[in-house]
């Protein structure tokens, strides 16, 4: 009846697993008692649960992302601290198999669900305003991706109460996550987590593809989009281009985990490295994804906080393409090590310098942006230049690891964690949360406590020194990535130092909150009004914040890049009477939540070996589907009267 | 209207504003080019089955390999099924076109039957070799033989589903904007479905034969 599921499942035996699950069990009862006796339910689900409009969808994307990277955080803090405490004779308070699960889940957590939803949060938000539509290509679709990550978090996150995570790391490299080592749940939990989410992802690919390509406001040629529209296009083409791989692959690994097939096993002519490869093949374009919209970020953000347009606008584009399609050709520089012949590995290794080659061109570009600019340092901008500082440091470490025979003696070690923490810290994280400082006032209509802004990036950028210097040093003396204790004893106080490290960065994180709830008490005082708090360059800032479920009264007219900066150098043009006409939006849609609400139950079901409620999820999502295939009334009109009216009362409050 | 039609503009020849900058473009084209997107990524999918059973041709592990298993004549048969329902299902694209409801009922039939038969031959294909101990947990090559074939069938499974809902969908609907737009994004899929096969029959069945 319950497959799999037994009581053992719950870990009563281990303190400290059993302590999290009372806590997380605990404030999920108490979020929903709370948010049930508020009587913010009916609100809840007409607002934000069924909203079909980008902008909601992009803020609770974000929104996950940051509860996730809370979840991940205490994971490398837990490493971080076990590692500063078990040296020599010590063995620190975690033991081999829970902190196996700690660092797989870390690197699940952080890649798939926080900096995934970051960036897909902002592409959502931030896109259809700049290319100046009312709406993404497929709204409800959105709303499918959207609740499809929210099912895979939710399956990752149980696996902390019923049952365990994975022991293999990310990865999961084979044939440690075959059935014969891996006997457990936790390589289940992971591939149907990931499954589930990656659909999602999938669908947002080819949404924000079919967006860009297809729907942009008269007169925004491909020469005059934003370089974040550019990024988004070159991010969800890799989408589009890559997850299916890693689907396929999972589908692979699961047929040997459930039906005995023989891909990755290491008996009857199964080949493991084929996984490694099938992963990184889909893998480094996934850095690309992750980092590509991040540079957008910067891209637009250095443009407004210097007051002048992109430098070098025509050689940013080409180089976010040109990495679009190297990112495809490096893949094996995940493994040099594999064995293979030296011509190999040398293709590889001078394929990922080259890669260096764009990245240089678009750090130059945001150099000579701010020379001669009058710069404003808001923390968006302190944002980028922390990264600019970082990320070059990583992209040289990258480029040591890019050479074969020095990967030979750093592959698997610290200098190597160092490096790529170094590059998706440095790179994605720090632009993500310049994107947010950047876009809030925009999607909330207030902006952001500065103080506490400002004070936020400083403790990321002395955390961020503090913990990884340390790791490459720590590489470079031998000490290995995913080993829970070490010998040697003079590791000891630089493994101190990395959790000192850490520390710092937890109070970066505690900032960002503590930023977020003093600027929501403090919302009417911080009020923006004008819609454009930082005389913005492109089309989200000409329009009202919060903009409305329309985004455009009218839709704007292009004339070049920086389209928005153009029309305030000309003067708002002198007939104030725009022609409104009525607008058709898409309805609220439950088909996303649905579908997502089966996935789950089918999920958790495939994991537990708990076949008749499997096939109830299957047959739930389906039915879910064919209801919304037979709802054919899915616009309504909104009329010109409350159009007028909202161009009327912006015009009374505007400053 | 044809299939070329849907995803053509009006006016889109003339090219007096540059094409890229005519602002959003219509709902037809808008949709079709999102489902081609989808197309793409399905081929990916398959492109990385294809590399999967290209490693893992040789590896039988001792067991059978193609050229034991496979039968020309058999899978000569399964594909003519299936390149005949797409020729079929691109008459069901010129009844849609007419609006013909009956036309449309008629050649989806047929298209469903081909299919059909597709996948019982491919199921018999599949019980036969299982009966012969060439199940899929017999090597590696069996493995990714049956996923890749498999995962074709799987697909061809779903798209004789989809056509009964679309015909479900015409017969309550009619042939509503939305309900066609549906019922083109179908043959493109069945269609895509064909130019896989032509990648397994070559690959897999006269490589394996060869």
């Amino acid at each position: 009846m319950l497959g799999k599921l037994t009581w053992d499942a719950i870990p009563f035996d281990q303190p400290i697993p059993l302590f999290a699950s009372a806590i997380v069990i605990l404030v999920v009862i108490g979020t929903v008692a709370f948010v049930t006796l508020k009587g913010w339910v009916p609100y809840l689900w007409r607002e934000w649960i069924t909203s079909v409009d980008h902008k909601r969808l992009g803020s609770m994307y974000f929104l996950l992302g940051l509860v996730m990277l809370v979840r991940g955080f205490i994971d490398a803090l837990m490493m971080r601290s076990q590692l500063a405490l078990a040296a020599g004779d010590s063995h620190g308070y975690l033991p081999p198999e829970h902190y196996d699960q700690i660092f797989s889940a870390h690197g699940t957590i952080m890649i798939f669900f926080v900096a995934m939803p970051m960036v897909i949060g902002l592409m959502n938000f931030a896109v259809p305003l700049q290319l100046g539509v009312r709406d993404v290509a497929f709204p409800v679709l959105n709303s499918v991706s959207f609740w499809l990550t929210a099912s895979g978090v939710l399956l990752v996150n149980i696996s902390l109460v019923v049952g365990e995570f994975a022991k293999t790391g990310w990865v999961a490299y084979p044939p440690l996550s075959e059935l014969a080592y891996s006997p457990g749940v936790g390589v289940d939990y992971y591939l149907w987590g990931l499954q589930i989410s990656g659909v999602g992802t999938l669908l947002t690919g080819i949404n924000f593809t079919t967006t860009i390509l297809k729907l942009r406001a008269p007169g925004m040629g491909y020469g005059r989009m934003p370089v974040f529209c550019w990024t988004a296009l070159a991010s969800n083409l890799l989408i589009v281009a890559a997850f299916p791989i890693l689907t396929a692959t999972f589908a692979m690994l699961l047929l040997d985990r459930y039906l005995g097939f023989h891909f990755f096993t290491n008996d009857a002519g199964g080949n493991a490295m084929m996984y490694v490869n099938l992963f990184w093949a889909w893998g480094h374009p996934e850095v690309y994804i992750l980092v590509l919209p991040a540079f957008g970020v910067f891209s637009e953000v250095v443009a407004t906080f210097s007051g002048k347009s992109l430098f070098g606008y025509r050689s940013m584009v080409a180089a976010t393409l040109g990495i679009c399609v190297l990112s495809f050709m490096v893949w094996l520089h995940h493994f040099f090590t594999m064995g293979a012949n030296a011509d190999v590995n040398a293709f590889f290794g001078v394929l990922s310098m080259v890669i260096a080659v764009p990245t240089g061109v678009k750090v130059f570009n945001w150099i000579f942006t701010m020379y001669g600019g009058k710069l404003r340092f808001n923390s968006p901008l302190l944002w980028s230049l922390g990264f600019i500082c970082t990320f070059v440091i990583g992209g040289m470490t990258g480029v040591l690891l890019a050479i074969p025979p020095a990967d030979f003696v750093l592959h698997n070690s610290l200098f190597l964690v160092a490096h790529f923490h170094n590059v998706i810290i440095g790179g994605v994280v720090f632009g993500m949360m310049a994107g947010y400082t950047y876009w809030f006032p925009k999607a909330f209509g207030f902006v952001l406590d500065e103080r506490l802004g400002k004070a936020s990036f400083w403790c990321w950028l002395i955390g961020f020194y503090l913990a990884f210097m340390p790791l490459y040093a720590l590489g470079l003396m031998g000490a290995t990535r995913r080993m829970e204790h070490y010998n040697e004893t003079q590791w000891q106080p630089l493994m101190i130092v990395a959790f000192i490290g850490a520390l710092v960065i937890l109070t970066g994180i505690l900032c960002t909150i503590l930023q977020l709830v003093v600027s929501i008490r403090g919302r009417e005082a911080r009020r923006d009004r004008t819609g454009d708090p930082w005389d913005g360059r492109t089309l989200e800032w000409s329009i009202a914040s919060p903009p409305p479920p329309w985004n455009f009264s009218e839709l704007p007219h292009v004339e070049g890049t920086d389209a928005y900066w153009g029309m305030k150098q000309a003067g708002r043009r002198a007939e104030a009477q725009p022609r409104f006409t009525p607008i058709h939006l898409p309805r609220n849609s439950s088909v996303g939540i649905a579908i997502a609400f089966f996935a789950s139950f089918g999920g958790f079901a495939m994991v537990w070996h708990i076949w008749w409620l499997a096939i109830v999820g299957l047959i739930g999502v389906t039915v879910s589907a064919l209801v919304h295939g037979w709802i054919i009334d899915r616009e309504f009109e909104v009329p010109i009267e409350e159009i007028v009216a909202f161009e009327r009362q912006r015009l009374l409050e505007r400053p | 209207m044809s299939v070329v039609d849907t995803f053509t503009r009006p006016g889109e020849a003339k090219g007096e504003i540059p094409f890229s900058e005519r602002g959003p473009a219509s709902i037809e084209s808008v949709a079709g080019f999102g489902f081609w997107l989808f197309l793409l990524s399905d081929v990916v999918m398959f492109s990385a089955l294809f590399a999967a059973y290209a490693v893992l041709s040789n590896h039988t592990a001792g067991g059978p390999d193609g050229a034991k298993l496979f039968d020309r004549g058999f899978v000569l048969l399964e594909t003519m099924c299936l390149l005949l329902s797409s020729f079929t299902c691109g008459l069901m694209a010129l009844a849609i076109e007419r609006k013909s409801a009956p036309a449309t009922y008629l050649w989806a039939a047929v298209t469903f039957a081909l299919g059909a038969a597709f996948l019982g031959l491919e199921i018999s294909e599949f019980l036969r070799m299982i009966g012969e101990g060439a199940s899929p947990t017999r090597s590696a090559f069996l493995s990714a033989f049956f996923t890749l074939v498999g995962t074709h069938g799987l697909h061809v499974t779903l798209g004789l589903f989809w056509l009964l809902a679309m015909m479900a969908q015409v017969a309550t609907l009619g042939f509503l904007p939305i309900v066609v737009r549906r019922l083109l994004c179908f043959t493109l899929f069945w269609h895509a479905l064909d130019i896989v096969w032509v990648g397994v029959f070559t690959i897999v069945y006269l490589g394996g034969l060869a």
